[in-house]
């Protein structure tokens, strides 16, 4: 059969972030992917070793935006591993705040990004809506709805005002009923179980094989967490429980996803309830000579930062590696073989944050374009709709 | 060509394009279409090609790769077609200005009608920003 | 197996090859290793000990260059970096990727900003440097300049 490539992007309609898939495709099914990054990256290593390591906290911050606490985390974390020096109990307990709220807002974007590419327009808004939610709760407890700022090699650099947790705590209250809701709705719909169980299967042995991190392996059975191996943070000091399971596939990835989010809630709710009193900076004077490593459990995977000083204010070299970097080639392994009507949501459900990956890339492609991006989504509609009329659901 | 803008801008079809950013404005921008802020009852809807575009809006500091696309995508785009640049990268590239991969800043590739700073910039300044553009388009360029 | 059993084992099996061990502490071991010896002490870790890579990190230090490569043991919670030094004059080194697929991407973004060669890899493309990018130009590098005359370096203030 006659081989066609299809691309996807990479300017795209619903893709914030421009990356450019190129799939091979015969007849139906889709034979080969290749994957072209390079259309956002900014040279952030070698910026880093232009400034301070105060100010590398700021730039470091705007790496991504949705995973925006991960990276400042890591990177305050490698710095102070170069001493080595503990930062303060109240500090640990903001920062994990912190971490998990951004973890919430970045799954529920997800959630509504995937309703959207399978048809389901409700749960986009809805998802996107409760959204709001959390982030008001951060606009409470950091002054800014997205890049927080509260990181620094040290400690936090703002504290949060006692008056305002029980209010906090009554949004996050109140945030619970509607994700239950949304959780039933999601998990119990007969046409997604259709679309979404035993698609895009990532087996335990490529997930390890790959190096893939966060809620890709977690969907595959690898139980791997940072937050459980290496604790930072507040989080060997509070009760919450790892989401595992074991089938791989774009439903299992759904299904952790929706529960971290609520798992989540729950620890942000027992950090501010038990948030100890003191000091919340360790007041570092200057950095000596030595490499750190640091690494975090960003929303999306191990964020692994290592940063090397050689005594002065400015770091030598700062490396970033993000997780959607480890997850991105698995795309090889779950693509393949899949149809094409099911290759958006696929490539959707690693979670891509092409930002944080800092690649981007383009390429020219010679032969007859059969669909272009907007047919894919449409395509994908369509086969819920079918789906949906042979359930007698229509 | 000023009726005609005047006729579109009724209902702009925005398309949106990241050159290189670290999103936080791009969510923004989709933030506003949903019931929150809801830019859909001002009739702005988000246009699924460049062809049905009126207005354009960028985000990102313009890297290599995304500046040749960037031009492209705008040559494509029907005039007369209004760019708006949100977010400090699009305005002079911000942080990202020693970069290597960070050459120009936006407006030395394309013209730009508005600029609207933050990092990133909320939704209710998003729509404060857009609504200034339509009056000052109405108001006669 | 323990952190000292560990420790202990590599130690012994690679006894050649190991120039030195930095126990920073706990949670931190840094070894040193000759360049020639990278894929077996890394299908090793890979392998038997079952650890995960992390990512690989290259560093210019003007007199020379190291790659390190960073594995992790999370059932010990430790994490080893392996440290390896080439001179500048031969930047060159075995590749990774036939042993495992995670080090496939970061070595085509090693090689294309800081000018390593990995003799043995599949795929040398660039992944994230635009077309019309100069060959031989690092930007990684310490004594990287700008090459581009067309590029608007202030805000025109």
């Amino acid at each position: 059969m006659a081989k066609t490539i299809v691309p996807i992007g990479p300017y795209h309609p619903l893709q914030e972030e421009p990356e450019f898939f190129s799939l091979t495709m015969e007849g139906e099914k889709v034979v080969d992917i290749d994957v072209q990054v390079g259309y956002n990256h900014r040279g952030i290593e070698k910026l880093s070793e232009m400034k301070t390591f105060d100010q590398s906290t700021f730039v470091i911050e705007r790496i991504c935006g949705i995973c925006s606490t991960s990276h400042p985390f890591a990177y305050t974390r490698a710095v102070e591993d170069i001493i080595p020096v503990e930062v303060p109990e109240r500090a640990k307990y903001i920062r994990t705040v912190i971490a998990e709220g951004e973890r919430v807002h970045s799954h529920l974007l997800w959630l509504g990004l995937a309703g959207h590419f399978l048809g389901y327009n409700t749960v986009y808004m809805w998802a996107w809506k409760l959204r709001e939610e959390i982030l008001d709760v951060m606009e409470i407890l950091s002054g800014n709805r997205n890049n927080y700022a509260m990181f620094k090699p040290g400690g936090v650099r703002r504290d949060f005002k006692p008056e305002d947790i029980p209010l906090v705590i009554e949004k996050l209250d109140s945030i619970v009923p509607t994700m239950e809701m949304l959780k039933k709705a999601v998990i119990d719909d007969p046409v997604l179980h259709a679309r979404t169980k035993g698609i895009g299967v990532l087996t335990k042995e490529a997930a390890i094989d790959f190096c893939a991190l966060g809620p890709t392996s977690r969907a595959s059975g690898v139980a791997r967490d940072v937050r459980k191996d290496s604790p930072y943070g507040a989080y060997d000091k509070i009760e919450w429980e790892m989401i595992v399971r074991h089938n791989g596939d774009v439903f299992d990835k759904v299904v952790v996803r929706i529960l971290e989010i609520l798992e989540s809630i729950k620890i942000m709710k027992t950090c501010l309830l038990e948030l100890p009193s003191g000091e919340i900076d360790a007041k570092l004077k200057s950095i000596p000579p030595g490499e750190g490593i640091g690494h975090v459990e960003a929303p999306r995977g191990e964020t692994f930062h290592y940063v090397r000083s050689d005594g002065t204010n400015s770091p030598v070299r700062h490396k970033v590696r993000a997780p959607t970097f480890m997850n991105l080639p698995t795309y090889k392994a779950t693509v393949v073989g899949e149809t094409i009507s099911d290759a958006t949501i696929i490539l959707a459900a690693i979670d891509p944050c092409y930002c944080c990956t800092e690649r981007m890339a383009v390429r020219d492609v010679k032969g007859k374009k059969l669909y272009n991006g907007e047919d894919l989504i449409r395509l994908s509609r369509e086969k819920t709709e079918k789906m949906k009329q042979k359930k007698g659901l229509k | 060509m000023s009726f005609k803008l005047k006729a579109l801008l009724k209902s702009p079809w925005v398309f949106h394009l990241s050159t290189g950013s670290c999103n936080n404005c791009d969510i923004e921008i989709l933030d506003c279409l949903t019931p929150r802020f809801d830019i859909e009852r001002f009739g702005m809807l988000l246009a699924p090609s460049i062809k049905h575009a009126d207005v354009l809006l960028v985000t990102g500091s313009c890297n290599r790769k995304s500046a040749e696309r960037l031009k492209r995508l705008y040559e494509q785009a029907p005039k007369p077609c209004l760019v708006v640049a949100i977010g400090e990268c699009s305005l002079s590239r911000g942080m990202f200005i020693h970069s290597y991969n960070c050459p120009v800043p936006l407006d030395k590739i394309i013209p730009v009608d508005v600029y609207i700073p933050g990092c990133p910039p909320k939704p209710e300044a998003i729509i404060a920003g857009v609504v200034k553009l339509i009056e000052k388009v109405k108001s006669g360029k | 197996m323990t952190r000292k059993e560990i420790l202990k084992n590599i130690q012994e099996k690679f006894k050649k090859d190991i120039i030195d061990v930095f126990d920073k502490h706990p949670k931190r071991v840094y070894i040193e290793i000759k360049p020639g010896s990278i894929v077996k002490i890394a299908g090793y870790m890979f392998k038997e000990l079952g650890t995960r890579f992390n990512i690989a990190t290259g560093v210019d230090l003007r007199e020379h260059m190291e790659i390190l490569y960073h594995f992790t043991d999370e059932d010990i919670n430790l994490l080893i970096s392996l440290r390896v030094k080439l001179p500048k004059d031969k930047l060159e080194i075995d590749s990774l990727a036939p042993v495992f697929e995670g080090a496939n991407w970061i070595e085509r973004e090693m090689h294309e900003l800081l000018g390593i060669t990995f003799k043995g890899h599949p795929d040398m493309r660039r992944l994230l440097l635009p077309d019309e990018w100069p060959e031989g130009v690092y930007p990684l590098r310490a004594d990287y300049e700008e090459w581009d005359e067309k590029a608007i370096r202030d805000r025109g203030l």
